[in-house]
């Protein structure tokens, strides 16, 4: 299993990273967004992938499996929506403003 | 545990959220920001006192001890730059009302401000590295909306660089905390440090700390600078002096609380690194002051410059050059703002930031000028004024560690900010009117921007002369990073 998210989580980078490396703004924005999901499940793997019940207070079982990773996980989503929100709405404005999403044709415009 | 420490994240948390609901009343806006500003200025003041005398206070949230709940954590190093960052960021905020424009100040601008500081305050403040993480986005995200507030073409193409080197820095930053939770399992600061000195800082925690080093050095702009100037550039000023005081400056300070922390027991191998580091950035921000002619990128440089400073200072790791190090972080946050206060004024009076079109300014306005020379001796580390005991300590820290090399590199760097910061002296104060033909506006120095400016002006002057006074509490900060074991105890205590 473990092996299995490691190539997972080397698929999300490679595609994120490639992404991140175009032209188009927003296949970039894609990216980050891929990026950040491979994050994700690094961080779940990272922290050992158990078989066991959920760590709730009354449950009788014989393993549990470790909250902190989920919470940190749920955390972390939170802020990448949040972020790629912002990214999608400042690719539309700058489309908008500057006629282009290109990045090199937006860097090379003269103020 | 001292509740006291959860104010200065809440103070500004709240104003920022009853803000938003004020958006057409730029009257009342301003009223609530500067009281909320006023009352963190004077809780983090008490903070400072209360932690000088009865020592290191911490915050269990929800009463959970450590390592298991999220802890905060006011050492004296912690308390002292959240006091400099309010009082630093009130300056800005008088400089704000009358620069940053009724249009900006409709749309946000204070919550944004006030959101900001949060982040910031939250940074200093929390005990937990994954928290660290959270606070730097709350700051980041509201950065992301200062810097492209305003939507002018500049802005827009600055921020989705911006924008992009954050969001991969970000993500290596969880990678980093995913690699070190599988290592040692734990977030706790304190507990992290014990673990880590229990597995002996062996292969797999070097290349994490490389890794942290990487991520703090992307928001700081130490080495890893290339996308500071042109970012720093685009907003107005005031947004300009609030990045530059305080945002380049959260990211030092994780570098140093990790690196005095968590990663100490190899510090050959990571100590060269960031020695190595922060030579190449005073090098780099050195050559890149004195080559430009427009007034933001010198001034953007200028704080690369520092950055590499600081950096210096806890790479030579000694006692006398991290007090040096804290000390120099607190000057730096002054000088910074006041700086980029000053740098926003002349361009405000002179209609351009090239320098190529200023001229003759003293002749119109002498304070701003003479101002803007003392700041420059300031920076430069002149003895009456604040920059010249941090810079004592590093160097002679250094010395004794002997890092000779590098030492000369620091003071060399102190030449290429005389040199950058005389050059915009001469260019825009002396000599005659430019011949090009730019709008002129008296509106250079008005009501609250001149306040802000004299009131860091003498903050200034004042840390200088009482430098005795000061380095009582900053000894005492540098006490903790130099001793983590206190840190340690105060925290897993009970």
């Amino acid at each position: 299993m473990e092996l299995l998210m490691a190539v997972a989580v080397g698929i999300l980078f490679t595609i994120g990273i490639y992404l991140i490396l175009s032209k188009s703004l927003l296949r970039i924005v894609l990216g980050t967004s891929l990026l950040t999901h491979g994050v994700h499940l690094l961080l779940l793997t990272m922290a050992g992938l158990k078989k066991g019940a959920a760590p709730v207070l009354g449950g009788t079982a014989d393993t549990y499996v470790d909250p902190l990773p989920q919470a940190l996980i749920l955390t972390s989503i939170v802020i990448s929506f949040g972020v790629t929100a912002f990214f999608f709405v400042l690719a539309y404005r700058s489309y908008q403003t500057l006629g282009t999403d290109e990045i090199d044709s937006i860097k090379e415009e003269k103020e | 545990m001292s509740n006291l420490l959860v104010l200065p994240v809440l103070i500004p948390l709240a104003t920022a959220v009853i803000l938003i609901f004020f958006k057409e009343k730029i009257r009342l806006q301003r009223g609530i920001s500067t009281t909320s500003g006023l009352l963190n200025l004077f809780i983090s003041v008490f903070l400072v006192q209360r932690v000088h005398s009865e020592g290191i206070q911490t915050l269990q949230m929800g009463g959970w001890a450590p390592p298991y709940g999220i802890v905060f954590v006011g050492d004296m190093f912690a308390v002292l730059l959240v006091m400099m960052a309010s009082l630093v960021s009130f300056a800005i905020l008088l400089y704000s009302f009358s620069s940053i424009g009724a249009e900006r100040e409709r749309f946000y601008y204070y919550s944004f401000f006030h959101f900001l500081l949060v982040g910031v305050y939250g940074s200093f403040l929390t005990g937990d590295i994954f928290n660290l993480f959270v606070f730097f986005e709350v700051m980041l995200i509201s950065s992301y909306a200062l810097i492209s507030l305003g939507g002018t073409r500049l802005q827009l193409r600055e921020t989705s660089q911006y924008l992009l080197i954050n969001i991969v820095s970000s993500t290596l930053f969880v990678a980093a905390v995913a690699y070190l939770y599988a290592a040692v399992g734990t977030l706790n600061m304190a507990h992290l440090s014990l673990r880590i000195a229990e597995a002996g800082q062996n292969g797999v925690l070097n290349v994490i700390a490389i890794l942290f080093l990487i991520v703090f050095s992307l928001k700081a702009g130490l080495f890893l600078f290339f996308w500071l100037p042109g970012s720093y550039s685009a907003p107005p000023a005031a947004v300009r002096a609030l990045f530059g005081a305080l945002l380049t400056k959260v990211g030092l300070y994780a570098i140093i609380r990790t690196f005095t922390l968590l990663f100490v027991n190899d510090p050959g191998f990571t100590g060269d690194w960031i020695a190595w580091m922060a030579a190449a950035t005073m090098i780099l921000g050195g050559l890149g002051a004195v080559a430009y002619k427009d007034i933001p990128r010198i001034l953007n440089y200028n704080v690369i410059i520092s950055v590499g400073f600081v950096a210096f200072g806890l790479a030579a790791g000694t006692a006398d050059s991290l007090n040096g190090a804290v000390f120099y972080l607190l000057h730096d946050m002054l000088a910074k703002a006041l700086m980029f206060i000053l740098g926003g004024m002349i361009i405000t009076a002179a209609g351009t930031d090239r320098l190529a079109g200023m001229g003759g300014m003293i002749r119109r306005y002498p304070l701003l000028g003479w101002m803007f020379f003392i700041l420059a001796l300031a920076l430069v580390g002149i003895p009456p004024l604040s920059g010249f005991a941090g810079k004592l300590l590093i160097i002679r820290g250094a010395l004794d560690a002997g890092m000779l090399t590098l030492a000369l590199i620091g003071l060399g760097s102190s030449f290429l900010v005389l040199y950058s910061l005389i050059k915009v002296f001469r260019l825009a104060f002396w000599g005659d009117d430019p011949e090009i033909v730019v709008p002129k506006t008296k509106r250079g120095m008005k009501g609250t921007s001149a306040v802000a400016a004299v009131l860091l002006l003498l903050l200034v002057i004042l840390m200088g002369l009482k430098s005795e006074a000061v380095y009582t509490y900053v000894s005492q900060a540098g006490e903790v990073l130099s001793t983590p074991a206190l840190y340690i105890e105060s925290v897993m205590k009970e």
